[in-house]
């Protein structure tokens, strides 16, 4: 007996049309960053979709699932798009294929795929690459470095031999390598004072980047594809320790501001946070998970060992989302106190 | 101006209704048959009161309700009874359901139909009289009506809510029957009113019907009562009764809850009107407003017969040939009519033509992201893709933790589900799932405690047996010396030797003697006695046991009676 | 060296005063493991498994002596939960499934014996010696126990159709595979 059920009218939504709203979020930032590096970040976007959407591919082809329709729905090319930026820009080929190919294979298929991954798989590839290749991983070019479209895919592709070029950090790492060397007996001040890194308010060139993020990522809130909640939570728990640990001692702390639009904290709140499969459901949940993750972020990025804590945080919060969910479940129509 | 609340969740499907409003309602024409189903409402079945070949006039009881929660159904016209058999039900399942087939005469030869004036009959005739009009809620639920008209004890009525909200696209019957004939759906308010007796009465109406608000107004006027004729935002499904019963009174009544309790109850327009009919008109429900509207050319709402088959109903509204399906109900919690031959019965407020471009097939259902728009869309605030994970996985309890019986069916999960995840569907197979095995456990349980009972009694029969059997031994031991003295001095009243056989007739009839007087003093014992001259509290004392008594688990009885074994059971 | 000998002698003295303090306090009467696995046999009684009612089966399986795949009107699933409680692996079951099913008396053929009445264990056959006999169908198991005794052979078994009334909505179908 064939079988319909109601209701027989539906909603014009598709897992598909969200993720081509994420991709399309996506695209000013990549802009303002193809601007500020030059071609590079594009090669490598490049490589993740291409290497993403054959891993799907052949794991959905292993798991006997039809391959147009999971293939079409685009979450593997908005993981390798978000793979792609978060890691450095120059790095080998070969570096964002295994981060990728992390994400798709064991962080989503070895799970069960779309839907089932207890973690993000972004956060999984540039987790497992920056504890596995820890240099590769920190080598950011300064922006202005004015390498052409030659010199970096000779980079990329293994044919020059990786030097100066690209021996940069990021504004975070670049202000907390300085603050270390404790005995320079620098302040942040002076140090946020080196024009050559940074900028207005945060790293130079990369507060546009955060700006773009910002700007897709309020895009997506306006289109109501993302809550909106789970990123102002994680935005606020990130200015809130900030904010008190600058108002502490301003001079071994950079201004909340700064914290805002520096490393991934942007890119975090509209693109990474709000993945809804690893992350918390309940509307006190997502409040919490949002908060926490900002909160642990700006720890790992400001007292660890690693440039940015964005990866790390959001990764512990995903363990801790089904024990969030659990104990925030929302009182039921006439159950209300 | 009445202050109004708002329900979490809904969603704001496409309407749909204008078609169907262009034209105002009309007679449908007799069908050449009627097949009366007589299970059509909530409760229990109705037992068939008429034969194959009989007669029956229109408004003629057919079916009379067998318990309290539970409606009479009536012939829609009179005609011969050709078929008292299984046919094919207005249900998703495609199973059949006893009906009364009746062919028509054509004279439309009424009952004597016998108007009452409800302010003369006590509330409890009343409500009789509406069971056995077949009064039930035409909103689609079809609960008895006159099973809801008791406030509770404990809880004052405070307001009685009238739902003419109609929610679902598409539907319009109420809209119509409110602009048309609003005067008699105000005037069978009134008869709830005055059997609930609230304090407030608020009538809901959805704010695209303007012309039913206007009119229901008017009405409201003309006739002189302070009922409160309300806009409500259109949302669906503010027409649930939860959901404008929250929208009109702000109380939000869960599952787990019936509304008396928190002294609001509601109703729908069509019960009102049909009510009012009933008692003014003494017309019983054997008609009602059906919607036919979609893939066809002329929509339109129609008075229609119940038993109506739906072939017959459909031809009224041409459909166009390209139409596959056919709802009965909206289109968010309607479901796919079984077949033609399937009958409009109380609960078809709405016939849907359905083809392939206003109802495309489903798209194949993808894995759940989380994304929580069901939960945002869920006007009962609960979380569907939780609900749906352990559905989906068989696990029962897990879904009644997550309030899986709060849930109302109303779609609106589904409706927004990025994944196109059928989530109703996994919902009503998990409820229908538990409410199996609670039926499989219960008769598990009473099977079990009837074997351990039958167990123990062959027990104790065995036991009975054989310490009978020790006695006559023991009997027979004693005897064997005193056979030995002389006849002289066995006592004259001593039963003659159990091996006398000219004399076991008649220690057989002694037997029996004795056992019909043991049942008769037993029976005396039990028989209340000088209970001419008592005062009015030992009369209310022993109405107070008595009724106790009754209460006893029914084991407790059973154990009681059966302590003599049953005769077949005698060897 | 002695005080740590006395520390643990110490310590095995509390801990075994706690033990048998337990023991008592929390004492269960009866076997709860016997409990639960009749709580999920279907209470037919019918025999089907070798032992005089769902209890003696259960009682079998929780001393280890019968397997759990021995109770047709339980079904696979009856198997997959006893294997669940139980902890062990799930077998086939060791008979055909049959649906379930009703017990009926062809009232024109039936000689009013009683021999059906003291088979069925469930009280659920009505009818005096020399009468007509009738089964409540309420009560009925489909234990088949019934039939065998008939002299005359006047019970069959009828199976359960659906009603309206045990009509279950069906596990949505995946429509994934043939999307592809």
């Amino acid at each position: 007996m064939t079988f319909t059920t109601p209701p027989y009218l539906t909603q014009d939504v598709s897992v598909r049309r969200i993720m081509l709203h994420v991709l399309a979020a996506l695209v000013p930032a990549i802009a303002v960053y193809v601007a500020l590096i030059g071609p590079a970040v594009l090669v490598q976007l490049g490589i993740a979709t291409l290497v993403a959407l054959l891993g799907e591919a052949a794991m959905l082809k292993l798991r006997d699932k039809p391959l147009a329709l999971f293939l079409g729905d685009g979450s593997a090319v908005v993981t390798a798009w978000l793979v792609a930026l978060a890691f450095p820009p120059l790095a080998p080929w070969w570096l964002i294929t295994v981060g990728t190919l992390f994400a798709i294979v064991i962080a989503k298929h070895l799970y069960g795929g779309l839907g089932q991954n207890p973690f993000n798989p972004a956060m999984i590839a540039f987790a497992v690459c920056i504890v596995a290749y820890p240099s590769l991983m920190s080598q950011w070019p300064p922006v202005d470095a004015g390498n052409g479209i030659g010199e970096q895919l000779a980079l990329i592709f293994g044919q020059a031999p990786r030097l100066d070029a690209m021996s940069g950090a990021t504004p975070l790492d670049a202000l907390k390598t300085a603050l270390k060397g404790a005995d320079s007996g620098l302040t942040v001040a002076s140090v946020l004072d080196n024009r050559a890194v940074f900028g207005h308010v945060g790293g130079k060139g990369w507060e546009w980047v955060s700006l773009a993020y910002l700007v897709g990522g309020l895009w997506m809130w306006q289109r109501k594809i993302i809550g909106g909640q789970v990123s102002a939570a994680f935005l606020a728990g990130m200015a809130l320790i900030a904010t008190a640990l600058w108002l502490l001692h301003p001079d071994q702390f950079a201004n909340p501001l700064f914290h805002l639009v520096s490393g991934g904290t942007m890119l975090g709140a509209f693109f990474i946070v709000t993945d809804p499969v690893s992350g918390c459901t309940t509307p006190r949940g997502k409040l919490i998970f949002g908060f926490a993750a900002g909160l642990l972020a700006y720890i790992i990025r400001v007292f660890g060992g690693y440039p940015d804590g964005v990866a790390f945080a959001v990764l512990l919060l995903n363990i801790c989302a089904p024990l969030i969910d659990h104990s925030t479940q929302p009182a039921i129509f006439g159950m209300k106190k | 101006m009445l202050q109004l609340f708002k329900f979490k969740g809904g969603v704001k499907p496409e309407t749909h209704k204008a078609p169907s409003l262009q034209a105002p309602i009309a007679k449908a024409p007799l069908p050449e048959q009627l097949i009366v189903p007589l299970h059509q409402s909530i409760g229990g079945v109705p037992q068939p009161l008429v034969e194959v070949g009989q007669h029956v006039l229109k408004g003629q009881r057919i079916g009379a309700a067998d318990q309290w929660v539970s409606a009479a159904v009536h012939a829609p016209t009179s005609g011969t009874v050709i078929a008292v058999e299984p046919r094919l039900a207005a249900h998703p399942s495609g199973l059949t359901t006893a009906s009364v087939v009746i062919a028509p005469d054509g004279r439309e030869e009424w009952i004597d139909r016998q108007p009452v004036d409800y302010h003369t009959l006590a509330p409890e005739r009343l409500r009789e009289h509406l069971r056995d009009a077949g009064v039930v809620g035409l909103g689609g639920a079809v609960f008895p009506s006159h099973a809801k008209l008791s406030a509770a004890k404990s809880v004052p009525m405070e307001e009685l809510v009238i739902n003419g909200a109609e929610c679902e696209p598409f539907m319009t019957c109420d809209d119509l029957l409110m602009r048309e004939r609003a005067e008699e759906i105000v005037r069978g308010i009134t008869v709830f009113r005055d059997l609930l007796e609230p304090r407030k009465v608020l009538i809901g109406i959805e704010d695209n019907k303007p012309e039913a608000l206007q009119s229901m107004r008017e009405a409201v006027a003309r006739l002189g009562v302070d009922f409160t004729v309300t806009a409500v935002p259109t949302r669906y499904p503010a027409g649930g009764a939860k959901q404008l019963i929250r929208v009109l009174t702000g109380k939000e009544v869960p599952a787990s809850r019936r509304s008396p309790e928190m002294g609001v109850q509601c109703f729908n327009v069509a019960t009102a009107y049909t009510a009012w009919r009933a008692l003014a008109f003494g017309e019983p429900v054997i008609s009602r407003i059906v919607t036919l509207t979609g893939n066809v050319e002329t929509p339109r709402n129609w008075e229609t017969l119940l038993g109506t088959p739906l072939g017959e109903f459909i031809r009224l509204g041409a459909p166009k040939p390209d139409t596959d399906r056919y709802l009965m109900g909206g289109p968010m919690m309607g479901f796919e009519m079984p077949g033609l031959e399937a009958p409009l019965v109380k609960a078809s407020n709405c016939i849907i033509a359905g083809s392939p471009a206003l109802f495309p097939p489903p798209a194949p259902e993808m894995p759940c992201i989380r994304c929580g728009a069901c939960a945002e869309a869920c006007p009962h605030e609960l979380q569907p893709f939780e609900l749906y994970w352990f559905s989906r996985a068989r696990n029962f309890g897990k879904t009644q933790e997550y309030n899986l019986f709060d849930c109302i069916e109303c779609g609106c999960c589904s409706y927004v589900c990025p994944s196109h995840i059928p989530l109703v569907q996994y919902f009503r197979f998990a409820k229908s799932e538990i409410w199996a095995r609670e039926r499989d456990k219960n008769q598990a349980d009473a099977a079990k405690s009837r074997f351990e009972f039958r167990n123990e009694r062959d027990e104790r029969e065995k036991a009975e047996k054989a310490e009978r059997l020790a006695r006559a031994a023991a009997a027979k031991a004693t005897e064997k010396p005193a056979a030995e003295k002389p006849a002289a001095t066995v006592p004259a009243e001593e039963t003659p030797p159990a091996n006398a056989p000219v004399d076991a007739d008649a220690a057989k009839k002694a037997a029996i003697a004795a056992a019909m007087e043991r049942a008769r003093l037993q029976r005396e014992a039990a028989q209340v006695k000088n209970t001419d001259n008592l005062s009015t509290e030992q009369r209310e004392e022993i109405a107070r046991i008595d009724a106790r008594r009754a209460r006893a688990p029914a084991h407790q009885a059973v154990e009681q009676t059966d302590v003599a074994p049953p005769p077949a059971q005698e060897q | 060296m002695l005080t740590a000998i006395l520390i643990m002698a110490l310590g095995a003295v509390v801990l075994g005063a706690a033990l048998g303090f337990a023991s008592i306090k929390f004492k269960t009467e009866g076997n709860p493991l016997v409990e639960k696995i009749e709580a999920i046999l279907p209470q037919t009684q019918c025999g089907q498994c070798g032992f005089a009612g769902c209890k003696p089966y259960a009682e079998a399986i929780a001393a280890g002596e019968a397997d759990i795949n021995r109770c047709p009107p339980g079904g696979q699933e009856g198997v997959a939960k006893l294997a669940d409680l139980l902890g062990r692996e799930i077998t086939p079951l060791d008979a055909e499934e049959k649906p379930k099913q009703l017990a009926i008396i062809d009232e024109h053929t039936c000689i009013g014996c009683t021999l059906c009445i003291q088979a069925c264990p469930v009280d659920a056959i009505v009818g005096a010696a020399k009468q007509m006999h009738t089964v409540v169908s309420a009560l009925c198991t489909g234990c088949e126990l019934c039939v065998k005794p008939c002299p005359v052979e006047c019970i069959r078994m009828e199976v359960i159709g659906e009603s309206l009334e045990t009509w279950k909505w069906r596990y949505p179908i995946f429509e994934i595979k043939r999307a592809s």
